[in-house]
């Protein structure tokens, strides 16, 4: 029995055909501690994602073996998703994204495989050349 | 959360991290995070509800400058 029903997998499929290109999925766990539960449905749900379509990609990396992956990403805490496309654009997923997180999951996934934000022609002239690191975290819960 | 990863894929300088408050209590702590969305922008400035793009972008924007005001 999956995670995803086969509702949400027919959506998902569907969602994921319009990928303008390849994505990985870097999905930072661990299997020991607190929170190992939370590694572990992370992958078995990032896994299924995958499965639904041929562009889709994910490697698992354990943040206490894989320091070096773990440094290069700047993950510090599991679970943790790098939605990465031709490059890291700077998108992670901290927990299990369900729910609502989970329409965000797959929209950060269409983004990073067209490499093209949709944001306003204002917006990208505003951060156009800016080069002050930012670094915004946004809270979120499953509901 | 899409603007925030948006905004990651428009700029290198920025990154965007959604973070499931209940399952990271510790942080949902030291930020003080009482309802959400709540978003924190380079540990100094933050706010609550969902944004319109324009407001998101200025307070992203204000705490680029090192203005920590708005929180």
């Amino acid at each position: 029995m999956g995670i995803l029903t086969d509702r949400d997998r027919a959506a998902v499929t569907d969602e994921l055909a319009k990928l303008a290109g390849p994505v990985r999925l870097l999905v930072f766990g661990q299997q020991l501690g607190p929170g190992a539960e939370y590694s572990v449905e992370t992958e078995r749900l990032v896994r299924e994602v995958a499965e639904c379509s041929d562009k889709v990609s994910v490697e698992v990396f354990n943040l206490h073996i894989d320091r070096e992956q773990a440094e290069r990403y700047a993950i510090d805490r599991t679970p943790a998703i790098v939605v990465e496309g031709e490059r890291d654009y700077g998108i992670r997923f901290f927990g299990i994204p369900a729910g609502y997180e989970f329409t965000n999951l797959i929209d950060a996934m269409q983004v990073v495989a067209s490499g093209e934000p949709k944001l306003s022609p204002e917006t990208l002239e505003r951060v156009r050349g800016l080069t002050t690191p930012i670094h915004i975290q946004v809270f979120t819960t499953p509901t | 959360m899409r603007l925030a990863h948006h905004l990651a894929v428009a700029s290198d300088a920025i990154r965007g991290d959604c973070v499931e408050a209940t399952e990271f209590p510790d942080l949902a702590q030291r930020y003080s995070v009482m309802a959400v969305p709540k978003t924190v922008v380079n540990e100094t400035l933050s706010f609550e509800g969902a944004l319109p793009e324009g407001q998101f972008v200025e307070q992203v924007l204000r705490a680029a400058s090192g203005d920590g005001g708005g929180t």
